[in-house]
Order: C-alpha cells, then sequence, then structure tokens
C-alpha cells in the first residue's frame, strides 16, 4: 500500500512525512527531541504519562505526540511556554508520588525519570509528597523479579509487556483514582502468581519499580571466602551484551574479555556454559531421535511434537497455561542446571574437590534461571546444584565495583575442562539458535552428511519473525536410521510467550503438525533476555544476533557433537546419551501450576 | 416579578414513537441528518458536540458494521435527568437510537445504563424486547441491547464506555481516532446521550424549525435541567436555553442562594455578583443539565474539597495529570486550610489545574480546573480561613 505524504510544520521547520506517523517520530526525524516514560519502541502506544505532549496551533488541547498521528499542515511547537510549563509540571507530579531517593536507588543513573528531571532541573518539591509508606515495601517474594510500587510511575510499560509480549498479564493495573496501583491476581505476591519471572517487565520499567533480585554481595562473600572454590559459567548471549555496560555497540563480541574480568573478580575457575549447551545438544537430539523411533518404529504413544526446555519462562508459562502438554516438553535440563550437577560431580572429582565447598555462580542473560536454580529439583549433585544466578548487568555492576577498566582487558581463554564449545553453542542465544544446532548434529548423527546448508547456516530457522516454520527432507540415511528414509522432519520455532502462545494454540487444536519444537520466552531469544543490558528495542536485539552469528563463524569448531571435551564426558563419565548418569543428573520433570 | 423562564415539553411529552419512525424510514439518511443539523442540536451529555455532523461523520465511514450507543452513564454529580427520561418515556429513547441507526447505518444500537441504576434493568428489559419485536414487524432493520456499567464515573467518557463494554479496564483512549471512525469493537459508532437521542427523535417528528426557534444562536431548543441544592423547586425541568443566571435564580432560588454549580462538579461555580451577566448556555456557561444552588449557609471550602474528593477518586489513574494532579488539588487545599502551605500555593495550585486542563488524556481531568478555578477565584477567603 502506497502511503500518502502529510506535509507539517514543527518548529517553523517544514517536514513531510508518510501518513501515519506520530508528531515524536516527525519531530525526532528533524532532530528535535521530545522526552518520553510510557512510551517504548517494542510496545502499543499507551499516551498516558503525557511528558511526551506538544502544543498545536489552534488547538485548545496539547496533544500527547507519542500517540497522535500527523495530520496536513498541522503546526506543532515542542518546546513553547505551554508545554514548558506543562512538562514542568508532569514530571514535579511524578515525582511527587515517586519515592525518589535516588542516591540509594539501585537504578541510581539508569533511571529515565532521574533523566528527565535533571534535565528540566527540578528542584525544591513544588508539590505534596504522596508516596504511600505501605508502598515502600517491596516484594521480593520472588527469587527473580523485585517489586517496589513507591517507585512506580505507572506508565504501564510492564502492563503493556507482561500482556502484549508474553501474554502472561501476571502485571495488571488494579482499583482507580488515587489508589490506582499495578499489580497481581488479588494483590497476590510474585511468587504466587503466573509470572514465569521472564524479567522483561524489568529490562522496560523506566524506574526501580522493577529490578531484578540482585545476588552481588553474596558472590563477593564467596569469593572472598577462601575455603570455597568458586566457579562461574557463562551463558552464550552474555559475550554479545555485556559490552554495552561498558558503553560498547550492542552485539559487539567480548567473550575474550569478559572472561578475563572474571579472572579478576577473582571467581577460582571461568568456565562455559555453552559446554553444556554442546552437551545439551548431544542429549535433545539423542531425545527427538528416540521419541521419533518409539512413534514410528515401535507404534508406541509418543509426545511429539517435542518442545525445547533450555527457556525457564518458557518452562513455567506451560506448567501454568499448558499442562496437558508438560510430557511433551524435553526432558533435558537447561544448559545452565546440567552444568550445575556436573560441576559438583565429574569436575570436583577431576580437580580433586570437595563438592561442599565448591560454589557455582552463572552469568544469565535472564532472571528466569534466578528461579530455575532455586527449583527443589535441581539437586542432581546432592547439592544444590547452581548456587547463584546474575544477570549481565549485575556482573557489569560486579566489574564496576571492583575497579576493573573493562574496556582495555586483553583477551583470555575459558579454562578447562568445562571451558570447550562449539558454534553450535553460542547460537542458542539467539532464536533459532537451539533448533539450528539440533539440526547441524542430528542430521549428520543420522545421515552421516553435514546439514545441506552453505556454510552450516541453517537461514530459514533464523530471523526476528515471530513464529517460524522449517522443513528438512531426510535422504539417504545410515543403516540404523532407516525408519527416518525419506520423512520430512518439520520443525517450529517462537520466541517471546505471545508467540508461543500462537503456536502452542495451534499445537492444541491439531492444526499444527510438528516434529520439534523451539520456544524461548523473550523476545528474540536469550539476547532479549530479561537479564540483559537496558534499554531493549528489535534493533539492539538484532545487533546482538548478529553478534552471535559472527562469533559462531568465528569458531573452529560448529558443530556440538564435534566438542572434544563432551566426547571425553561420554566416554569417561556420562557413557552414553540417555543413559543412567544422564538420567540422574541432566534431566528433569515438570509440574502442572495453576493458571493464576 | 416577571418570569422571564420558559418551560417547554418536547421531551417528556407522549409522542407515537412508531409514527414517527414508520415517517422517517422512508426519508433518506442524508435528509434525517440534515434536519438534525438544521436544527442546531448539540449533545446533551455537557460537551455540547454538533449532533448532526457526528451523525454526518458516522455516516461517512465505510464498514461492515456500524453501532449506536445510548451514554446512559448519567455520572455527574448534580444530574439526575436521564434517569427520569428513561422512566418516563424509554419508548422515545429507544426509536431515537433507531433513528440514529438509520441515519448512519447501523443495525444494532446499545443503551450502557450505569449501574446505580440498575433498578431500570428489568423495566428496560421488557421495553427493549416489545421494541425489538415492533422494529421487526415494521420491518425496520435495528435492534437494542442494554448493557449495565459497573460504577466508575470515567465510563460516562465516551471511549472509556466502550472500552468498558468490551470488557477492558475502563480507560479512556487515545484521540483521534474518533468513535466515529473506530468506536465499540473497531467499528464507526455514534454515541449519544439520552436526552439528545429523544430531541433528534422530536426534531424528526416536528421538523427543525420549531427547535431552531428556541433558544438562542449558539444553543438552539431546550434542555432538560436537574436542579438540586438549597432549592425549594428541586426536580427536572425543561427550560429554553439561553436564560440568565439571575433569572434561573429568581425562579428557583430561595431568596439567598450564593451561588450556583452549573454543570455538575466538574463544571463552574458562578457567584452572585456574576448571575446576571452569566448566561446558561454554550455561549456563557454549559451544563449536562445539573444546577446545584448554594446559599448563604455553605463552606465553599466543603463544597470544593467534596468535589476534589470526587475526583482524586473518580480518576481513572491512567495519566499523570489527572491521577497526580487530582490528589495535589485535594492535600493542597487542605494545607492551606491548615497553614501548612501559605495562601499564595493556591496560586500554584491554579496553574497547575490550568495544566490538567490542556494535558489530560480525557475530560475529566480536562474539567477539575473549571470547579477549582472558580470556587478559588470568587472565594479564595473561604478557602484560606
Amino acid at each position: 500500500m502506497s502511503k500518502y505524504k502529510v506535509n507539517l510544520k514543527i518548529n517553523n521547520i517544514a517536514v513531510s512525512v508518510d501518513e501515519g506517523t506520530t508528531i515524536l517520530e516527525a519531530a525526532r526525524k528533524l532532530n528535535f527531541n521530545v522526552p518520553t516514560l510510557c512510551n517504548h519502541d517494542d510496545l502499543c502506544v499507551a499516551g498516558n504519562c503525557r511528558v511526551c505532549v506538544v502544543e498545536q496551533k489552534g488547538a485548545r488541547l496539547l496533544p500527547a505526540s507519542c500517540a497522535t498521528p500527523v495530520s496536513e499542515g498541522m503546526e506543532i511547537m515542542t518546546n513553547s511556554m505551554k508545554v514548558r510549563q506543562a512538562r514542568k509540571h508532569i514530571v514535579e507530579l511524578l515525582l511527587a508520588e515517586h519515592n525518589a531517593d535516588c542516591t540509594k536507588c539501585f537504578k541510581n543513573g539508569h533511571c529515565e525519570l532521574q533523566e528527565i528531571s535533571n534535565e528540566y532541573r527540578i528542584g525544591d518539591h513544588v508539590f505534596i509528597d504522596l508516596v504511600k509508606e505501605k508502598d515502600k515495601v517491596q516484594d521480593i517474594s520472588s527469587p527473580s523479579i523485585a517489586k517496589d510500587d513507591s517507585k512506580c510511575i505507572r506508565c504501564q510499560r510492564c502492563v503493556r509487556t507482561c500482556a502484549q509480549l508474553q501474554h502472561v498479564s501476571a502485571l495488571a493495573v488494579t482499583h482507580k483514582g488515587n489508589e490506582m496501583r499495578i499489580s497481581t491476581f488479588l494483590d497476590k505476591p510474585m511468587n504466587d502468581v503466573v509470572c514465569t519471572n521472564c524479567g522483561q517487565c524489568i529490562n522496560r520499567c523506566p524506574t526501580a519499580a522493577l529490578t531484578e533480585r540482585t545476588y552481588i554481595d553474596q558472590v563477593f562473600d564467596v569469593i572472598y571466602d577462601p575455603n570455597k572454590f568458586v566457579v562461574v559459567q557463562t551463558a552464550p548471549a552474555t559475550r554479545v551484551a555485556i559490552g554495552e555496560e561498558f558503553g560498547l555497540e550492542p552485539g559487539t563480541r567480548v567473550t575474550g574479555k569478559m572472561v578475563a574480568a572474571l579472572r579478576r573478580l577473582g571467581f577460582d575457575k571461568v568456565l562455559d556454559t555453552d559446554f553444556t549447551a554442546d552437551l545439551t545438544i548431544i542429549e535433545e537430539g539423542n531425545e527427538l531421535l528416540r521419541r521419533l523411533k518409539e512413534a514410528l518404529v515401535d507404534g508406541k504413544d509418543v509426545a511429539l511434537p517435542m518442545m525445547t526446555s533450555c527457556s525457564p519462562g518458557w518452562i513455567k508459562f506451560q506448567e501454568h497455561l499448558y499442562p496437558e502438554f508438560l510430557d511433551n516438553l524435553s526432558t533435558c535440563k537447561s544448559p545452565q542446571q546440567m552444568f550445575g550437577p556436573l560441576a559438583k560431580t565429574y569436575y570436583a572429582e577431576k580437580v580433586n574437590k570437595n563438592p561442599a565447598d565448591m560454589i557455582v555462580v552463572s552469568i544469565m542473560p535472564c532472571t528466569a534461571k534466578k528461579f530455575e536454580a532455586d527449583r527443589p529439583e535441581m539437586r542432581g549433585s546432592g547439592y544444590k546444584d547452581v548456587d547463584f544466578v546474575l544477570t549481565t548487568r549485575e556482573l557489569g555492576m560486579m566489574i564496576r565495583q571492583a575497579g576493573i577498566d573493562f574496556n582495555k582487558l586483553d583477551n583470555e581463554g575459558y579454562d578447562s575442562i568445562l571451558g570447550e564449545s562449539t558454534g553450535a553453542a553460542v547460537i542458542f542465544g539467539t532464536t533459532g539458535g537451539v533448533m539450528e544446532a539440533a539440526l547441524r548434529s542430528a542430521y549428520e548423527i543420522v545421515t552421516g552428511r553435514e546439514v545441506p546448508f552453505s556454510n552450516l547456516n541453517i537461514k530459514p530457522v533464523r530471523g526476528m519473525e515471530g513464529v517460524k516454520e522449517a522443513a528438512i527432507k531426510i535422504k539417504d540415511v545410515l543403516p540404523e536410521w532407516k525408519f527416518l528414509e525419506g520423512v520430512e522432519l518439520r520443525v517450529a520455532i517462537a520466541h517471546g510467550l505471545a508467540n508461543a502462545k500462537i503456536l502452542m494454540d495451534r499445537v492444541k487444536d491439531g492444526t499444527a503438525n510438528f516434529h520439534f519444537i523451539e520456544i524461548m520466552a523473550c523476545p528474540s531469544g536469550c539476547i532479549g533476555g530479561g537479564g540483559q543490558p537496558i534499554p531493549t528495542n528489535m534493533e539492539i536485539r538484532k545487533k546482538r544476533a548478529a553478534g552471535i552469528y559472527d562469533e559462531d563463524e568465528h569458531m573452529t569448531l560448529r558443530k556440538s557433537h564435534d566438542n572434544p571435551e563432551v566426547t571425553e564426558i561420554y566416554k569417561s563419565f556420562l557413557h552414553e546419551p540417555l543413559g543412567h548418569r544422564s538420567h540422574d543428573l541432566l534431566h528433569t520433570h515438570y509440574y502442572p501450576r495453576k493458571r493464576h | 416579578m416577571e418570569n422571564k423562564i420558559k418551560k417547554v415539553d418536547l421531551i417528556f411529552e407522549k409522542v407515537d414513537h412508531l409514527a414517527i419512525l414508520d415517517k422517517s424510514f422512508k426519508r433518506t439518511s442524508d435528509e434525517i441528518i440534515l434536519d438534525v443539523i438544521d436544527s442546531g442540536l448539540r449533545g446533551r451529555g455537557g460537551a455540547g458536540f454538533p449532533t448532526g455532523l457526528k451523525w454526518k461523520f458516522a455516516k461517512n465511514e465505510e464498514a461492515d458494521q456500524k453501532y449506536v450507543i445510548c451514554n446512559a452513564d448519567e455520572g455527574e454529580p448534580g444530574t439526575f435527568k436521564d434517569r427520569e427520561i428513561l422512566t418516563q418515556v424509554p419508548e422515545k429513547v429507544l426509536a431515537g437510537m433507531a433513528l440514529c441507526g438509520k441515519a448512519i447505518g447501523a443495525t444494532e444500537g446499545y443503551i450502557y445504563l450505569r449501574a446505580e441504576y440498575n433498578f431500570l434493568l428489568p423495566m428496560l428489559h421488557e421495553k427493549m424486547k416489545e421494541f425489538n419485536k415492533q422494529m421487526k414487524e415494521h420491518n425496520f432493520e435495528f435492534t437494542v441491547f442494554v448493557r449495565s456499567g459497573s460504577g466508575a464515573y470515567v465510563c460516562g467518557e465516551e471511549t472509556a464506555l466502550m472500552e468498558s463494554m468490551e470488557g477492558h479496564r475502563g480507560e479512556p483512549r487515545n484521540k483521534p481516532p474518533f468513535p466515529t471512525q473506530h468506536g465499540y469493537l473497531g467499528k464507526p459508532t455514534s454515541i449519544n446521550n439520552v436526552e439528545t437521542l429523544v430531541f433528534a427523535l422530536m426534531i424528526a417528528n416536528l421538523g427543525p424549525q420549531m427547535f431552531k426557534d428556541l433558544g438562542t444562536f449558539d444553543s438552539r431548543g431546550s434542555k432538560v435541567f436537574s436542579i438540586s441544592g438549597d432549592t425549594p423547586k428541586a426536580g427536572i425541568y425543561e427550560l429554553e436555553l439561553g436564560m440568565s443566571l439571575l433569572d434561573f435564580v429568581n425562579e428557583f432560588g430561595d431568596g439567598d442562594t450564593k451561588a450556583v454549580q452549573v454543570g455538575g462538579a466538574s463544571g463552574f461555580c458562578v457567584a452572585r455578583k456574576h448571575f446576571k451577566e452569566t448566561l446558561i448556555g454554550f455561549e456563557g456557561i454549559p451544563t449536562g443539565g445539573s444546577m446545584m444552588l448554594f446559599n448563604s449557609s455553605r463552606s465553599m471550602y466543603n463544597i470544593l474539597h467534596d468535589y476534589l474528593e470526587f475526583f482524586e477518586e473518580e480518576s481513572c489513574g491512567q495519566c499523570t495529570p489527572c491521577r497526580v494532579g487530582c490528589q495535589q488539588l485535594l492535600k493542597g487545599i487542605e494545607s492551606v486550610k491548615k497553614g501548612v502551605k501559605p495562601p499564595p500555593y493556591l496560586e500554584t495550585l491554579q496553574k497547575l489545574s490550568d495544566t490538567m486542563k490542556i494535558a489530560s488524556k480525557c475530560g475529566l481531568g480536562q474539567s477539575v480546573g473549571n470547579p477549582f478555578n472558580s470556587i478559588i477565584n470568587n472565594f479564595r477567603e473561604e478557602i484560606i480561613y
């Protein structure tokens, strides 16, 4: 559809923009910045904070520029007397209901309200302080997310995130007028509601109303404890995002610097979740092949399509909303939770450490991982498998606190063992990555040949489309996989729980016919995780994804089954995929949860 | 004293509503709409948008479905005329909706009834069934439904009302798009006040001239007033528009009227010294019908305090100027009264109410400044001491 051009003037400068453009977008096109709070690139328009009001010649009201489309002949002033007064008033009002203890705040220096307040030099308290004492009590019931109503400015970004991007609606607007607030079903604590701990709300909260539960001090404590042997694992998506904490472009590959920083922070060994990502592919790939064999050869009633289980937000979503499909979830633990028990058994033995004295810390792009590590079934080693989970942002904070000049660090490599990985593991960090890694290995296991895609890049499963589908014809198989000859393996990928719901509803009503489904709770997968640097938007996530694929291409090994450490662990410890030890340490089960 | 107040009887007059519809359905949409435009009828809910234009906009939209909504969420404090209209002449309201349906090309109409009027539901359901049957018998393609609100004042705002009807939280939408383009369920919708629909029916019945003959240039016709407060004649009256407030007070006051709140809590307070030059109508002070009279025994501080408590609670809480502004105005006058803030703080608050007027998202926040500024300007010392 061709778009009409609309001519208007902003601050007396003529501009011509597409029909449907907002005043805000048109102003930014002319390099006039208009402050915003409730507006977010990823979310539908709200127009409720009113910080972005502008003056329109001839109009009685000041339109919200984020919510008002341009019209022909419009004359807009973005900084008139009226606008300045109104905008100052609005910021002052927001501050009056905001617990502005900025210097003691977790988001100090990273708060959008603080930024605007600073810009307008809001001085003395003009208006009466309205913060309620009861709101100053944080909800820290969830191991992942802390909610502080006294910091909330009611912009509803979190509400829109939870509903629009995630289709969870754990957070919603309740009450009205002076009692209006963002709350949960029946005001229950966050750990008692449908919240999946994905943390997408945190990524979009302009203030500190929603933050991750932070465990930095606990981690420093164990680092400084001479009796503890502290190992750290880093998730795939952290290495293309942590640079943003130090002013680098999104997607900058800083794996080597991150490793160096972790070593300087005092971790005894710096290991890689990518190792267990490779291991996941072997276990999960074999699980898929076993399910297919049971279905096609043995005629058993096997739960298909099989669904990935790497994303703990997605797991909890499934437990709440689609409990009837729990058997379809791969029983494989996520790479983080495979790493924990292996560190405290196999690795402890290799390095001759008592697992009781060993602490496993993980650096994750994710807040749901904090919840996952706390799940009671995640104690396969006999201890809590993963002791502490920090987000990418928390690692950034630790590095700054320790006075490490991140950007000047020389690259260093991971320790061995549990440090070796392949490109297949790195791409776990973006949507479609687990699928691509699984296909690279499964296809080769079955046919003895590499996947028929140029340079191993399985393009059909890549990209930011909400739900992706692909099919691979399996031909000329090895003798033991005869039953797969000619089978078209159909796969689907969804990222963001709203897309997961679209896909799951199709599975539920029988209109989808897939063998294998990858789902990641967060938009764009782990690179867009709830623990990643703020801000986030599609452009940033695309850059991070590009970083991930770049990292993959630069790896010597790019298929999980080529990882020599993986080969070794099967030889000396696990013996076979889906074997007894794997069952004890690497696989888990799921529980239905209530809808609310 | 000469009685300058002219009582009119268009709304409550019993008519053969089916005969009017018979006549109207033979005409074209444009003919019906032109009559309404020609009559000068403006919305009787308070905002005063020209009804004929609204219908024309809705008619001009292309859509597979359009809707008529009768706004019976009469929530403005001091207004109770729609209740009476619905009780006395429900069939005229329903016929007005059908007329609007014919004009804009809608086949479904909804009455959105405020929760506090639920006692009317059994009667309205009866009337609705009977009316829908009559529509079928006359081969008019129009069906009426009744929906009940849940008690929020803000749901009288047209877009919040539609959100509520759709099962969402009653929060006003961004405008544009306007309801005539994107209304109930995203379809073009004409939403009109109860009284407006009945006037439209009467214009279809008697022609626009009789309506034009009443009132003033900007405020044609008559209007149903809800009169309350310190008056021996509290009640509902249909009066010609354009009278002066002095004439009004002479007719309805108790001889000791100090101020009149015109247009309900969100309207303007007029002090005795301004009665003479104040005209009731769109040239002067418009009203959705509420006229509250206060005599000298009343504290204007208490009145303003009550209004602000009402707004503080009834703001939907969505937009900053309204949610926080209402609280600030209320706490602000309390602080001045207690001497915690100095008297000039009232000017700070008046500036704030000016911002609320132009920066709030909907009519609720935009109108809080009306009572606030008019009461403070007229009775500043009563607020302070």
